[in-house]
């Protein structure tokens, strides 16, 4: 039984639903918050009719494996008094330091509200409340950062469940308050807690490097936490497929409300419920997905199609990258990471290069390879000498396969024009000139005509 | 009844006028849209989905999120494109504000008109600064991004206060709280005004013709 203070005033049904709206409502906030530090453009579309899976008629993602983790922290437990769930947000470079930049909280306090109307008045601030979240987090300084990593940092995430451990910040820390909303059982709060002091390391240091993926992984094993909230040290082996899906709708009976009343609430429950609110399974709700992802930023869209070929790239490059600490726990870190890393890239695999290699190395890389596919195509006396460094003016690191240097390397020796070539050059010329009296003589008869046309010009 | 108002003041070049108003503009409208209601019987309904999307200013470092519909969109833009314009022509010292207002309209017995009622005003004063130099600009895009930071904090602080939001409407009652000609979202009924400050420090108030529909009763 949960501790809420005083809940007999509560109709059974009221109380299921605040539960439910409850625990939606930290599932969503999770994925509000990883969303927004992922790196890259969030998109989702509006649509005029509910589909009956978007909780708090607003179109939020759910990402599975993030939805897994916030589960698994939340235990079938709902945030109460004293029990916050908390979104942690850290930056990791490349070196292996790594830095809390923000805590993401939500509480619930005492304090209650016994005349709110649940399903209707309580829904739709937790609707709003979800916008300010949508807002608030691209205001905070870890935005700017999450959209800037790449090679030389990442950001994590964690989620746990318990008391706020707000330690990890340093000193001065901000907070901002994203909302509350008022419920019978308790106010729901939500706010975040953010570093300001980044003194080792600034945003300018990050602004070289170009992104070219986005990660997020949701562990870290190489800290201590001084509070007794268990680490999560990622146990997926490497066998496992990728596939392990994660059902993003669980029970049928997991469906958000849709139908609302202007009536008195008595009449609610009848038509909203047989207002033919489907049960809903997993396949829908991913439709939904898949629509949005076609319209947007395939934000995830590569996680489902890149499967192991990909993380056993992965390995190669990003494992020699290691740190060279030894022990299992590390090459477990290792590979959990690399496992990510194929999940949320959304460039080609190829392009991955490993962090601590220089950056001069990638161009050529990137150019060595596609020479490697498109030199066979020109075949011409390139294929006999060594392949140098080539790095064309003006070009970027090579991110596509077609590229300024490839575009060079095939057009350089184009094919001769054919009526430059001399046997065939000098037939024609002897057909030229004697075609040429017979051409002189019909412009002659049409010079009236060409006159008229020069006069229409001036 | 009270009309709540609330005043945001920035500091911005020429440029960066346009993106700065329609990120606050923007992010208000996130917290007053809904999507569509879809009445069914006996008084029920149920409402569509409002979907998200990033945008990224060109000219300031800021990020914000707003309503994915781009009719909404389309509307805020023209009615900021016709501020800027405004503000650039009107040979001022570059002093202006631009107001966006909720209301609710009553209908009137005839031959009255209907009465609109605010019951929200937003207005946001701009002052447009002139910059010698790159080095100025830059710093200029960084901390015109930080005051905008600042402003959505407030915005969202306001907007969770929880204070008079119009009651559901029924039916027949719902083209008098929201504006339903959008076919995606819907958001409360608004209309958006700008005034420009001349030199002389007066105001020269141009109101614009209403971006919604007009419903007359007469």
């Amino acid at each position: 039984m949960l501790p809420y203070a005083m809940d007999t005033d509560l109709s059974s049904q009221d109380r299921k639903d605040l539960d439910k709206f409850i625990k939606f409502f930290a599932l969503k906030t999770v994925q509000v918050i990883v969303q927004a530090r992922l790196g890259e453009k969030i998109c989702t579309r509006s649509s005029s009719s509910p589909t009956g899976s978007d909780w708090f008629n607003l179109a939020i993602k759910d990402i599975p494996e993030v939805t897994h983790e916030a589960k698994k922290a939340l235990a079938g437990q709902l945030p109460a008094v004293g029990r916050s769930m908390c979104v942690e947000i850290s930056l990791k470079t490349s070196e292996g330091d790594s830095m809390e930049l923000e805590i993401w909280c939500l509480e619930m306090n005492e304090k209650c509200d016994k005349e709110i109307k649940v399903s209707y008045t309580v829904y739709n601030r937790l609707s709003l409340l979800l916008k300010s979240l949508l807002a608030i987090t691209r205001v905070t300084p870890a935005y700017r950062l999450s959209r800037k990593q790449g090679h030389e940092y990442v950001i994590l995430y964690r989620i746990y469940f318990g008391e706020v451990q707000l330690s990890g910040l340093g000193e001065g820390f901000q907070t901002v308050r994203v909302g509350t909303v008022g419920t019978p059982v308790g106010t729901i709060t939500l706010s975040c807690a953010y570093r300001i002091n980044l003194a080792f390391m600034s945003t300018r240091q990050f602004e070289r490097t170009p992104p070219i993926m986005g990660i997020i992984i949701d562990h870290f094993v190489d800290r201590p936490y001084p509070s007794s909230s268990p680490m999560h040290p990622c146990n997926y082996r490497a066998g496992e497929d990728n596939g392990a899906v994660y059902p993003s709708v669980e029970d049928s009976q997991e469906v958000c409300t849709t139908s609302f009343s202007t009536s008195p609430p008595s009449q609610l429950l009848g038509p909203g419920k047989e207002g033919g609110v489907p049960p809903v399974p997993s396949q829908p709700a991913h439709g939904t997905q898949a629509d949005q992802e076609r319209m947007c930023t395939p934000l995830d869209g590569v996680h489902y199609s890149a499967a192991t070929p990909s993380s056993s790239e992965d390995t190669e490059t990003v494992s020699n990258s290691s740190e060279g600490k030894s022990g299992s726990p590390h090459d477990l870190l290792e590979t959990i990471f690399i496992r990510k890393v194929g999940a949320f890239v959304n460039k080609p695999i190829n392009q991955v290069n490993p962090p601590d290699s220089p950056e001069t190395e990638s161009p050529l890389q990137g150019s060595l390879h596609s020479e490697g596919s498109s030199g066979s195509s020109t075949g011409n006396t390139h294929d006999d000498f060594v392949m140098i460094d080539f790095k064309p003016a003006f070009s970027k690191d090579d991110i596509l396969p077609m590229d300024l240097g490839t575009f060079y390397r095939e057009f350089q020796n184009p094919p001769q024009l054919s009526s430059l070539s001399i046997d065939i050059g000098a037939q024609s010329m002897a057909e030229d000139l004697d075609s040429l009296p017979e051409k002189l003589a019909v412009h002659e008869k049409n010079v009236k005509e060409f006159d008229a046309f020069v006069e229409t010009l001036q | 009844m009270n009309c709540r108002a609330e005043v945001l003041e920035v500091s911005v070049e020429g440029r960066q006028v346009e993106e700065a108003m329609l990120a606050v503009l923007h992010t208000v409208l996130l917290h007053r849209s809904t999507g569509k209601f879809h009445y069914k019987k006996e008084g029920t309904y149920s409402i569509g989905t409002v979907g998200t999307q990033d945008v990224d200013c060109d000219f300031i470092d800021f990020a914000y999120v707003r309503v994915s519909s781009e009719e909404l969109d389309r509307a805020l833009r023209k009615a900021v494109g016709e501020f800027k314009d405004a503000l650039r022509s009107s040979g001022s010292d570059g002093m202006g504000q631009i107001s966006l207002e909720f209301y609710q309209k009553k209908k009137s017995r005839w031959p009255f008109s209907d009465e609109c009622i605010p019951w929200e005003l937003w207005t946001i004063k701009v002052n447009v600064v002139n910059l010698a130099n790159e080095q100025e600009r830059q710093i200029c895009r960084e901390k015109v991004g930080e005051k905008l930071c600042e402003k959505i904090i407030n915005i969202v602080e306001v907007m969770n206060r929880h204070e008079y939001l119009p009651k559901m409407p029924t039916q027949s009652e719902v083209d008098n709280v929201f504006d339903t000609s959008l076919k995606d979202v819907q958001p409360y009924l608004y209309k958006i005004s700008y005034q420009i400050t001349d030199s002389l420090g007066t105001s020269v108030t141009t109101t614009m013709r209403r971006l919604i529909k007009d419903t007359l009763a007469l």
